[in-house]
């Protein structure tokens, strides 16, 4: 591609001003002001403080909590969320009749509002539920679900049902793109299929497994949606996320915890997307066309 | 000796024969056994979906003997006459239209919240692609350090989570005096990068030979942007569309940070907080809400699935 010239850089300029203005300002800007808040003791007195702020969210416990069970969470439900997605995304593969069908129904949940479908997980999940009504037949001890160690379960289900669908198309579009003949040449040559899906496919696939990996954490930090409409502001304490405690401080209006804690929580993730795009950019090179 | 060369001869082209009809059959089992499996998924993740349309279905005392073991539990009164068991079911003792006519003659508060819900979703989805369009054309016209570097900022910003981006946009709402009013949820909608992202994806793989050719021809920028391009992307702009519909359409986040007050919330968060005597109506209610986001879906499921497949990877 050839050099822009001047002229065409400031009218270029124009078409991006709207968004850069707004990006800006409503959620790069402001992080200059929550750095100052995370350093000082308070707004009004502006003492500063160094990272004492940091070190209080640290010790709080209701973020070691929420940061605890997010992570638990996170921990639980990645995983399945990659290998049950490549496993749908392999069983459509197989040329089974109606392959066009399936993919619309395991995608249909993405597009169902969860506040649309949470009578129906309460009436499953409930003490008197139809999951305990089941199992009651069978001779089990009816419980509640919600507030049990299964709770973190019963979200995580929550969590596949909904983002299995994303993810499969992700890798759909990965399986398709492996060069058939290659696929081929190997089964000729006495590959097994075993040998040929790590050897061949799963090399191809690398890049977006990594990438369905990150997606997914990112979402899991978004099922907060699930239990807040499952168990409203004060869940069962395993249910405790991230998110519980981040409207708990702006509820309290603590600008300190809250710019300390959006840092920590931002640094994080900048980490994770670092590695992304790191892991990315190596493995780019090795699979392009 | 005769009889092993003629064993010889023949035994390969039985062998391969046998082997054919082994690899069909173990073909056939293994797309009947995906089919299968394929079938048991279809179910779970179908179910919740129908159940909840089939209820809408039902009159409010088969819901309520059906379901009432699980939402009436909390009532002070009297005892009811309600199931000792849940019981899930597919299809209404009688079909009835009554909870719908409830919802939309009755009560105005459900219909009310359905339109915070228009009022929020419509503007952030119109007016984020609008605005990611000309970013995106700005992108894809010209490249330098400071874009790439521009467009990594957009990138790291839109994959960060609610978390820690609705803390700079209280700040900004609370400065600008807009906090608790639409504009809070709004606004920082209006200005959220993902469709930027995707939408520069789009746009870079239009043939730059066309736009010079365009140029050569003495075609404006906005020419080539409104003529060229915006046709081009079409299928790239509705799967954007759709993607931010279905994202905001189920907000939670922003609304119980920014606006507390229960007459402006959308129907995503009141749903959830429906009495126990109108679980009947709320099955309604949370069908009507599915409604335009089940119609999006089967009337552009191949452009969701393009835009989808554009949001893998991170590079353009």
């Amino acid at each position: 591609m050839r050099e822009s010239t001047r002229a065409e850089k400031l009218i270029s300029m124009c078409y991006l001003l709207p968004s850069f203005v707004g990006v800006m300002v409503f959620f790069v800007a402001p992080f200059a002001q929550i750095i100052r808040y995370a350093l000082v003791d308070n707004p009004i007195a502006n003492n500063f403080v160094g990272i004492e702020n940091f070190i209080k969210v640290f010790e709080n416990s209701a973020f070691r909590r929420a940061a605890g069970n997010t992570a638990r969470f996170s921990v639980m439900a990645v995983p399945l969320a990659v290998a049950l997605s490549l496993l749908l995304a392999m069983l459509l593969e197989a040329q089974i009749p109606g392959k066009s069908k399936f993919r619309t129904f395991f995608l249909s949940p993405m597009m169902v509002p969860v506040a649309s479908i949470v009578l129906i997980w309460q009436v499953i999940f409930d003490y008197n539920g139809a999951l305990n009504g089941v199992l009651a037949s069978i001779g089990v001890t009816p419980f509640d679900w919600m507030k049990s160690d299964y709770s973190h379960v019963i979200i995580v289900v929550l969590f596949l049902w909904k983002n299995l669908g994303y993810n499969m198309i992700l890798f759909m579009a990965a399986l398709s793109n492996i060069p058939k003949a290659l696929l081929e040449a190997a089964a000729v040559d006495g590959a097994s299929a075993l040998r040929r899906f790590w050897q061949i496919k799963f090399r191809f696939l690398t890049p977006t497994l990594l990438f369905v990996t990150i997606l997914s954490l990112i979402n899991s930090f978004k099922v907060f949606r699930e239990v807040y409409l499952l168990t409203g502001d004060y869940p069962y304490e395993d249910l405790y996320l991230l998110q519980h405690f981040m409207n708990n401080t702006f509820k309290s209006l603590d600008y300190q915890k809250l710019s300390a804690a959006a840092i920590i929580m931002g640094l994080f993730m900048a980490l994770i997307i670092g590695i992304l795009f790191i892991v990315e950019g190596r493995l780019g090179k090795d699979v392009e066309q | 000796m005769t009889g092993e060369l003629a064993r010889k001869t023949k035994a390969p082209l039985t062998l391969a024969e046998r082997r054919a009809v082994r690899a069909r059959r173990r073909r056939a089992i293994r797309i009947a056994l995906a089919a299968l499996w394929c079938g048991v998924f279809a179910v779970v993740f179908l179910m919740p979906t129908v159940l909840t349309f089939a209820n809408s279905f039902m009159t409010e005392s088969e819901i309520t003997s059906n379901y009432g073991a699980v939402f009436e539990k909390n009532d002070q009164g009297g005892k009811k006459f309600i199931a000792e068991r849940v019981n899930l079911k597919l299809i209404p003792d009688k079909v009835t239209f009554s909870q719908y006519a409830t919802t939309f003659l009755k009560s105005p508060d459900y219909l009310l919240k359905f339109w915070n819900s228009v009022i929020l979703v419509l503007p952030i989805v119109v007016f984020q692609v609008a605005i990611a369009a000309l970013a995106a054309y700005s992108f894809m016209r010209t490249r330098g350090r400071i874009k790439e570097l521009l467009l990594f900022v957009y990138i790291f910003v839109m994959l960060m989570p609610y978390q820690v981006t609705l803390v700079p946009n209280y700040l900004v709402a609370d400065s600008l005096g807009i906090l608790g009013t639409r504009w809070s949820i709004v606004l920082p909608g209006v200005f959220a990068p993902f469709s930027v992202f995707i939408l520069t994806k789009g746009m870079r793989r239009i043939p730059y030979s066309l736009i010079e050719a365009a140029k050569l021809d003495g075609a404006g920028e906005w020419h080539i942007f409104s003529k060229i391009c915006l046709p081009m992307c079409k299928g790239s702009l509705f799967s954007v569309a759709i993607l931010v519909f279905i994202d905001y359409w189920n907000m939670v986040e922003q609304v119980l940070i920014m606006m507390p007050d229960a007459d402006k919330q959308p129907l995503s968060v009141f749903l959830s907080q429906i009495n126990t005597g109108e679980i009947g109506l709320a099955f309604a209610v949370a069908t009507i809400y599915m409604v335009p986001a089940i119609l999006l879906f089967l009337y552009g499921e191949e452009y969701l699935i393009e835009g989808i497949t554009y949001s893998g990877g991170l590079k353009g």
